[in-house]
């Protein structure tokens, strides 16, 4: 079931590096994927629009965001040997030999149960059974086992990603309901497109690696297809908390305006040729050539989108505006 | 007069080495404030309650 790992490249970080340095542990614990995690915990606690104690509150959410870096950091340890053949991700702590692979293990363990008992000793069983869910789901399903065997990986994988609103909304309430797994489907659909979009101008890199990302196995058009496709999906799923008792005025309107923009965009991908010709001289995540600049567009765009929507829940609940009652 | 080195390590590396073991030692410190704070809070209005003693 589980595919080994690359042994021509392993042992890493034995190589003769700098010595490590504190940083070095925080950028295992991928600060920017926990700052999305945070900011979606924090709709989902908010969003819930009961009364909660501003310390447990912050409690919650900093446990979400030290089990994303757990994550996080047990990803880095275990995907050391496919990120060294990665421009985009040789220079992380492990492959580069700055932090040992057992270093990074023993950090994702420790914070994993950190996170998880105090969430239970803290808050409540529920969000805590629902944080290490997330855990495991993401270190193992995802990280050991989907993410070197299928091209949908990230879109089932995408549901460790997709879970913190959910989490945030258990913290608050003790109670997991419709409109909490709303967001989670929100950001289960937003995965895919984000990720594709990015896959197609990094095909290189993945194809390298021997990671089966969907542009690599079944090629570029059938990838921009699919985006587009998933796209549809996303943008009605996105509009339909307007309609449960979840977002009001400002919501349906970032949704309806954000997602004709979402849709014009995958549109506009899915008649380009990005993807046809494998790029191998893209520098960064935005800094791409011509052929691409449809799935840059759609990568970059598709972050704004989700970032609005949820802000927009953000401002209402924050604001007490009423949720539409339609 | 310099203080010897007993891991023999290069000047960088003691450096980061002392900058790791600060920043643990302020994490740690955080985290018992943390503990103590979540505490109280769970606890409310109970830790001062003598009612009952």
């Amino acid at each position: 079931m589980f595919k080994t790992k690359t042994p021509e490249l392993a042992p890493v970080g034995v190589a003769a590096a700098a010595p490590a340095r504190w940083q070095d542990y925080v950028q295992l614990m991928k600060p920017r994927v926990m700052s999305l995690v945070v900011f979606t915990a924090l709709t989902g606690l908010l969003a819930a629009r009961v009364p909660v104690n501003p310390v447990l509150g912050f409690v919650a959410v900093f446990c979400i965001a030290i089990g994303a870096g757990a994550s996080g950091a047990l990803n880095m340890w275990y995907d050391a040997d496919i990120d060294i053949r990665m421009r985009r991700t040789r220079n992380r702590p492990v492959p580069s030999g700055r932090v040992q692979p057992s270093d990074a293990l023993g950090l994702g363990v420790t914070l994993s149960l950190f996170a998880v008992t105090i969430m239970i000793l803290a808050i409540n069983l529920l969000a805590a059974a629902l944080l290490a869910f997330t855990i495991v789901f993401y270190a193992v399903v995802y990280t050991m086992w989907l993410k070197r065997s299928t091209p949908q990986n990230i879109v089932i994988g995408g549901l460790a990603g997709a879970l913190p609103p959910v989490i945030g909304w258990a913290a608050a309430t003790g109670t997991a309901p419709l409109n909490a797994w709303l967001l989670c489907a929100i950001i289960f659909l937003w995965t895919p497109p984000h990720f594709w979009a990015l896959s197609l101008y990094t095909t290189g890199d993945y194809a390298k690696a021997g990671v089966p990302m969907m542009p690599v196995v079944r090629g570029a058009r059938s990838t921009r297809r699919q985006i587009l496709v998933y796209s549809l999906i996303l943008v009605i799923a996105a509009v339909a908390p307007a309609f449960t008792g979840l977002g009001g005025m400002l919501y349906l309107a970032v949704a309806g305006v954000g997602g004709a923009i979402f849709v014009g965009l995958a549109t506009i991908l899915a008649f380009s040729h990005a993807g046809d010709v494998i790029e191998d001289q893209a520098t960064g995540l935005y800094e791409v050539k011509t052929g691409v600049k449809a799935a840059r567009n759609l990568f970059a765009y598709s972050i704004g989108y989700l970032f609005a929507l949820f802000a927009a829940l953000v401002v209402e609940a924050l604001a007490h505006l009423p949720a539409l009652t339609l | 007069m310099t203080t010897p080195n007993p891991f023999h390590e290069s000047e960088e590396a003691a450096k980061a080495r002392r900058m790791r073991s600060i920043v643990m030692a302020v994490l740690l410190a955080g985290f018992v404030i943390m503990v103590f704070i979540v505490t109280i809070t769970r606890l409310g209005g109970h830790v001062a309650d003598t009612a009952h003693l």
